[in-house]
């Protein structure tokens, strides 16, 4: 099929797809007249029941955990597989690690670039923490503040070289946090059962309303996950960072059968 | 009746799959996809808005505030996450397919016998 005619059946599909959409758009309650209850009834109950103050978080982390169990492990499961489709081939080895584009060397790190990323380094490791911890209370939570401290390290690397990036860590250290991640999870979930109430059930403390040691359980994997996405997060980025700077073909490339 | 908020979601979605239909690069087929996903976050937040309704954190509002609905935010922060995800596996695989047969023309991927 060439791109001609492609175009010409997506073209008509497209148009079809369209018009349907657009009558379900029509059908759907106008912008900015939602009724749905559901969404009032959360926010009451989690204030009162479950003593969080960000709503998001509490359905995410409380009453909906269990899907946020398996959207961890999506994750997990994404990370774990650019690690196995990247991985060193029997034909790659280590070459001389140097920032190279299309064989044309990169220019060395100007002092305004280093100077700044080193000085961001500090306090964006820092407010990512903060949003990790705060999850309960303001806008944030393990995954936007794992997002953040993975930033924090990119930023490093923004600032220097490659080594000076992998100096800090190594790859199974950030293999065993995302896994302690991944598990604190689990094992936070089955204090509920051990308990003898159900799976994933806030049964610790909750807390005053407003406090940081509040909420029960979800501060607690809000860490955990927080631990996870950042050490999952940084476990990608070098390993995307190795195939462009580390890695280079040894032998001629060859024809597979 | 506002209507501007389902038509950017629709629109990111139908220009995204144009983009993943006609594009000659890997790459750019990727990020085509990310715009499909973009336009379902629009999608679920326009759903959940309420005029007037503050963002549901009761940090520093009574709870008897009117808020906009908490429920589609949450789902939208799954979506980014998958989101997340799926480009970063198949950036992954777009790095390999260079490798291994030095293009990214999804077309001359077809017409190597050998990959």
């Amino acid at each position: 099929m060439t791109i001609r005619v492609r175009r010409v059946v997506f073209l008509i599909g497209v148009g079809l797809l369209a018009v349907m959409l657009a009558r379900s758009v029509g059908a759907l309650p106008h912008f900015g007249a939602y009724r749905g209850p559901y969404g009032d009834v959360v926010s009451r109950a989690s204030v009162s029941e479950r003593h969080i103050t960000d709503v998001v978080t509490a359905v995410n982390f409380d009453f909906r955990g269990f899907d946020t169990l398996g959207e961890e492990f999506i994750f997990f499961a994404a990370v774990l597989g650019v690690a196995l489709i990247l991985r060193p081939q029997t034909d790659e080895g280590v070459g001389h690690v140097i920032d190279c584009a299309t064989g044309r060397a990169v220019p060395p790190t100007s002092d305004a670039v280093r100077v700044l990323g080193l000085g961001l380094t500090p306090p964006t490791v820092l407010f990512g923490i903060y949003v990790v911890v705060h999850g309960h209370l303001t806008p944030g939570g393990g995954f936007q503040g794992g997002v953040i401290l993975a930033t924090g390290v990119l930023l490093i690397y923004l600032a220097g070289e490659f080594d000076d990036l992998h100096g800090l860590y190594s790859d199974s250290a950030l293999e065993r946090a995302e896994a302690v991640g991944a598990a604190g999870f689990i094992g936070l979930g089955l204090l509920g059962v051990i308990a003898g109430s159900v799976f994933l059930d806030n049964v610790l403390p909750l807390g005053r309303t407003g406090s940081v040691f509040s909420a029960g359980m979800v501060p607690l994997i809000n860490l955990s996950v927080g631990l996870e996405i950042a050490a999952g997060l940084v476990l990608l980025l070098t390993t995307f960072l190795r195939q462009t700077i580390v890695l280079r073909r040894i032998e001629s490339p060859a024809r597979r059968p | 009746m506002n209507l501007l908020p389902f038509g950017v979601a629709l629109w990111l979605f139908v220009v995204g799959l144009y983009g993943i239909v006609t594009s000659r690069n890997l790459l750019h087929q990727i990020i085509s996809l990310s715009v499909v996903q973009a336009s379902t976050y629009v999608l679920l937040l326009a759903v959940g808005y309420r005029t007037g309704g503050a963002a549901p954190v009761f940090a520093d509002i009574p709870t008897s505030r009117a808020t906009v609905d908490p429920i589609v935010q949450a789902l939208t922060l799954t979506d980014v996450v998958v989101g997340a995800t799926v480009s970063a596996l198949l950036l992954a695989v777009a790095v390999q397919i260079h490798k291994r047969t030095g293009t990214l023309d999804p077309e001359n991927l077809r017409r190597r016998p050998e990959s």
